[in-house]
């Protein structure tokens, strides 16, 4: 016989044996959930935290790169030099196109020279005033190339204030960190500085849903009741599209020119 | 605790639901649809303060007026300027993609020096200084030898400011070699000379013209100020004004018109003279004209009425001959009458025959020098510079006699011939050229027989270009000195070709010069004063816009501020006063040209046997063929029954391809005299039998990639055939062979 035999006869032995002993396979099965039932609750709660720590800390830190500013810039010691507050620097021209983030040519009637002895000052004129380039400043609240937002409907028309949508920058001494999206390019201020997209200012977030709260409340007194955001807006169109005939559908369909027209807002 | 299979699986889902309840996914799938949206390699205009700047546009002679849009510092839409007299808002292809010549990698960006073979493509960069003292050094040697006369200057044009210079440049230094680039104007400033004895531009009154008799001028396809032709052609639809298109091709010009009569190419000159044969024949010509302010007319109506009957004439030019007699009484009926002439963009002077006989016509019907008629236009006498004076070796220079024969005993009217330049050079029989300057001009693309050009640029030891853009010419140049942009410069623009009256335009900076670049204007001041004693003595400016500004004078301040200078209203002369000729009239048969049995067809290049179809250039709107060729914008517009990848179609009547057993596509060899071109098949009912047509403005060897290599340059396949009496090159087409390739 052969030892290859041998070893053969030998597991044949040993399984023969088990099924003697064991007298009831449902019992058993028992005793094996109740060992396991602690661990697998652990790793649910592991796995649990690990992807909520995972999406609400680390990623928002991936997903932003940071950025200072060129120069730090104090807005209230500016503030407390004009006369006109916000529009003496960020102004209207004569078209009536907004200027945006002042130019050189505005800085450089007081900064042709080191006003004071602060490092940034003096990095300012020497790097920027003297050599005639434009401070590449970091735009927190640019919005992409496929918006069309004009500055004097807003405020020469409605008249809004310029902390609705840019909050107390005006009162700042300093600049903030500007973060950047990693896949968009956006600045962190579009999408608002809560991971999540929650708002508690009118001025945390600059998305479009937000252009269309804001512009839902002003024409509330227009008795309107199909004004929905263009979110709950796609989800009923696609909801026509699969289903025709079950919603109905509305006036037009921009909510924020009541007309058939993206292209009022979009590019 | 022991990991096992339940525990990890349990870890995942724990993971999954943690994940669902985090914005990680939400805000992943917002941001890579966001990020679809905007791609991060579309350009972006930058945000800024919006201007615009009133400026002419320079890229052909059409000389309209644009309004440029700039954000900040950069320039970024070009419109056409609102109330210009030339074109009132319009702009054209060309003119709408300039920024792209502008801003494009085809432009010389700092003075260059050849360092290897010529057309090799590599350059050293030097500074102006080295760049101007080279040129005055060579100049200053050939002066010395006594062979001032030796240099010579391809300049685009030779009215306006910068060509002026050049002109006073050459003078002083002692050559009479300024040549123009030719063009359909060279035929009318002779035939104007000829028949009206007046030094002047044609200028057409096509506004308040009602009946337009056009002989193969692409009124909608390029010829004259393009805008102004656009705008022109719309009047007539809406007044009820007619156009009759002669030609052997269906063109666009051609397909708009009111009636199309194909033609067998070259019998144009035939078919103007049946018409006029007609006209006499049925007394219903301007006898008020014909008798107070004409001469020779006799003569001429014995010739006429002697050898170009109906009968003959169609059997010449191959249209009925029943077509040709009403041809002939609609247009002497019509109340305002204008006969054209000038081959598509009229890019080629044709024979002086067919433009003298063309010109009869409006004689005929007396509308010379009359509302929606023809008018002799004085070019402006605004450029006032002081006498030069000459020393002996200019003066010396000067007597030697242009080498492209232009004023010679054998061609005595002309002014300007460079086509006959390439042989002049290359057969050595009169004196060779030494220094050859080429400036708003690309001769080695626009000449006919590229061949011969390029053998005898080979033969100048010194060529300089003062291209903006790397063209052909400046590819095989030993130095550039770019000038700025035509959107960077000062200039003046003198009258738009085929305007009825002057009006000069003003080139404005739109932007900063982006390169090192110069204006050509100073270069010549700076030579100048490099050449020193009385060259630099006639150059007393200190720059070329200080120069510009004197010379415009009261003018400047109205230029800078409107974008142009406009004469009041047409010059309406009496008859009593505008000719100029021996007679005092207008000259029917002008004795100078000899007899009138000159009028002879134009003999093309090659034989029936070997070469047995007619090969013609055509042109569109959508072809530059001049001094830049077609920006990306521009090329994008070409169809692709013209050009395919890199292939260029030919077109052939559906009987003509079958005869060769050619299809729709198909790969063919074209062979002419002059040279040979692979081409494809475009089947096209618009062309007569027996013909082939083939697009100017393609087979660029240089500017980007979007147009060099792309088809075949016309200029290869053809050479041109000097006119008996002028001189011009009087090419109309060639003979060619086709075969499958």
């Amino acid at each position: 016989m052969s030892a290859l035999d041998n070893n053969a006869k030998e597991i044949a032995k040993d399984a023969g044996d088990e099924g003697v002993t064991t007298s009831s396979p449902e019992i058993n099965q028992k005793e094996q959930d109740n060992r396991s039932a602690g661990p697998v609750i652990l790793f649910f709660i592991f796995g649990l935290f690990a992807s909520l720590i995972l999406g609400w800390i680390i990623f928002p830190k991936l997903l932003y790169s940071k950025k200072k500013q060129p120069i730090d810039f104090n807005h209230v010691l500016h503030v407390a030099e004009v006369e006109d507050g916000c529009e003496s620097c960020h102004f209207f021209r004569e078209d009536g196109t907004y200027s945006g983030v002042p130019k050189l040519e505005q800085c450089i009637d007081c900064h042709e020279e080191i006003q004071g002895d602060s490092p940034d000052e003096i990095k300012f004129v020497e790097e920027y005033v003297s050599k005639g380039r434009e401070v590449p400043w970091l735009i927190y609240s640019r919005q992409p190339d496929c918006v069309f937002f004009s500055h004097a409907a807003h405020v020469k028309v409605a008249g809004m204030d310029c902390v609705t949508c840019h909050g107390h920058i005006g009162e700042s001494e300093s600049l903030k960190i500007y973060e950047e999206n990693r896949i968009t390019g956006y600045s962190r201020d579009i999408w608002g500085k809560s991971i999540g997209g929650f708002k508690k200012n009118t001025w945390d977030r600059m998305k479009m849903d937000d252009c269309a709260e804001c512009h839902q409340e002003k024409t509330a007194n227009i008795e309107r009741t199909d004004v929905k955001t263009p979110t709950n807006r796609l989800i009923d169109h696609l909801i026509d599209v699969v289903y025709p005939g079950t919603s109905k559908s509305g006036k037009g369909s921009s909510i924020q020119t009541e007309r058939d027209a993206c292209f009022v807002c979009h590019k | 605790m022991k990991i096992d299979r339940r525990s990890f699986l349990s870890f995942l889902i724990g993971g999954a639901a943690g994940t669902t309840l985090s914005p990680l996914t939400w805000k992943l799938m917002d941001d890579s649809a966001i990020w679809t949206q905007m791609w991060p390699w579309t350009p972006v205009p930058e945000d800024g303060e919006a201007s615009y700047v009133n400026s002419a546009c320079s890229l052909c002679s059409g000389g309209c007026g644009i309004t440029v849009r700039k954000i900040d510092d950069r320039a970024v839409k070009i419109e056409g300027m609102k109330e210009h007299p030339v074109n009132n808002g319009g702009l054209c292809l060309l003119g709408l993609s300039g920024l792209q010549l502008l801003y494009g990698p085809t432009r010389v960006r700092t003075p260059l020096k050849r360092v290897g073979k010529r057309g090799q493509g590599r350059w050293e960069k030097i500074s102006w200084k080295d760049a101007v003292s080279e040129v005055s050094e060579t100049l200053g040697e050939l002066r010395e030898k006594g062979q001032s006369h030796t240099a010579g200057i391809i300049s685009g044009s030779d009215r306006g400011t910068v060509p002026r210079l050049f002109d006073r440049f050459l003078t002083v230094y002692g050559s009479p070699n300024l040549m123009r680039t030719s063009s359909i104007i060279d035929s009318y400033e002779l035939t104007l000379h000829l028949m009206q004895g007046v030094q002047a531009l044609p200028g057409f009154d096509f506004e308040n013209a009602d009946f337009i008799l056009s002989f193969g001028s692409g009124i909608i396809d390029g010829w004259g100020s393009p805008v102004r032709m656009f705008r022109a052609n719309s009047t007539w639809c809406n007044t009820g004004g007619k156009v009759i298109q002669i030609e052997p091709r269906l063109s666009n010009t051609a397909a708009k018109s009111d009636k199309w009569i194909p033609i067998n190419p070259g019998t144009e000159a035939s078919l103007a003279l049946g018409i006029a044969h007609v006209i006499i024949k049925e007394s219903l010509y301007d006898a008020g004209f014909i008798n107070y302010y004409s001469e020779g007319f006799e003569d001429w109506k014995r010739f006429v009425l002697d050898e170009y009957g109906p009968d003959s004439v169609a059997t010449v030019t191959g249209i009925d001959s029943t077509t040709i007699i009403a041809l002939a009484r609609s247009f002497a009926r019509a109340s305002k009458p204008l006969a054209i002439c000038g081959r598509g963009q009229g890019t080629t002077p044709g024979s002086l025959n067919e433009c003298t006989a063309v010109h009869a016509l409006n004689a005929l019907v007396g509308n010379i020098n009359k509302k929606g008629g023809i008018f002799a236009v004085a070019e402006p006498d605004y450029i006032n510079w002081p006498e030069i004076e000459m020393d002996d070796s200019a003066a010396a220079g000067m007597q030697k006699g242009r080498l492209d024969g232009a004023g010679s005993k054998k061609y005595p009217f002309s002014r300007h011939l460079l086509n006959r330049l390439p042989q002049a050079v290359n057969s050595g029989e009169k004196y060779p050229l030494k220094a050859l300057f080429v400036a708003g001009a690309n001769p080695l693309y626009t000449m006919s027989d590229s061949k011969a050009v390029k053998k005898a640029f080979d033969k100048v030891p010194f060529v300089v270009s003062f291209s903006s853009y790397m063209d052909e010419t400046a590819q095989n140049a030993d130095l550039i000195l770019p000038n700025h942009a035509y959107l960077e410069r000062y200039e003046d623009i003198p009258t738009p070709a085929g305007m009825p009256k002057p009006v000069i335009g003003l080139s404005r900076p739109v932007v900063e010069p982006q390169f090192n670049t110069k204006h050509t204007g100073d270069v010549i001041i700076l030579l100048a004063k490099a050449m020193g004693g009385n060259i630099a003595d006639a150059f007393a400016w200190n720059s070329y816009d200080e120069c510009l500004k004197e010379t415009l004078g009261y003018k400047w301040r109205v230029m800078v501020e409107k974008g142009f200078w406009s004469y009041p209203d047409i010059f309406v002369q009496t008859h009593e006063k505008s000719f100029d000729t021996v007679s005092g009239k207008f000259e029917f048969a002008p004795k100078e040209t000899g007899s009138l049995k000159q009028f002879k067809p134009v003999n093309i290049e090659g034989d029936k046997t070997n070469y047995p179809l007619l090969l013609i250039p055509y042109d569109s709107i959508r072809l530059a063929n001049g001094v830049v060729g077609d920006p990306p914008f521009v090329m994008k517009s070409v169809d692709d029954t013209v050009l395919k990848g890199t292939d260029v179609f030919i077109e052939l009547n559906p009987k003509t391809a079958g005869e060769h057993g050619l299809r729709e596509g198909q790969l063919a060899m074209l062979s002419t005299p002059v040279g040979k071109a692979r081409v494809k098949v475009h089947l096209f009912d618009g062309i007569m039998p027996g013909l082939v047509a083939l697009p100017r403005g393609l087979g660029h060897t240089a500017f980007d990639d979007y147009l060099a290599g792309k088809g075949i340059n016309f200029n290869e396949l053809i050479g041109p055939v000097e006119d008996s009496v002028s001189g011009l090159d009087a090419a109309w087409g060639i003979r060619v062979k086709l075969a499958k390739a």
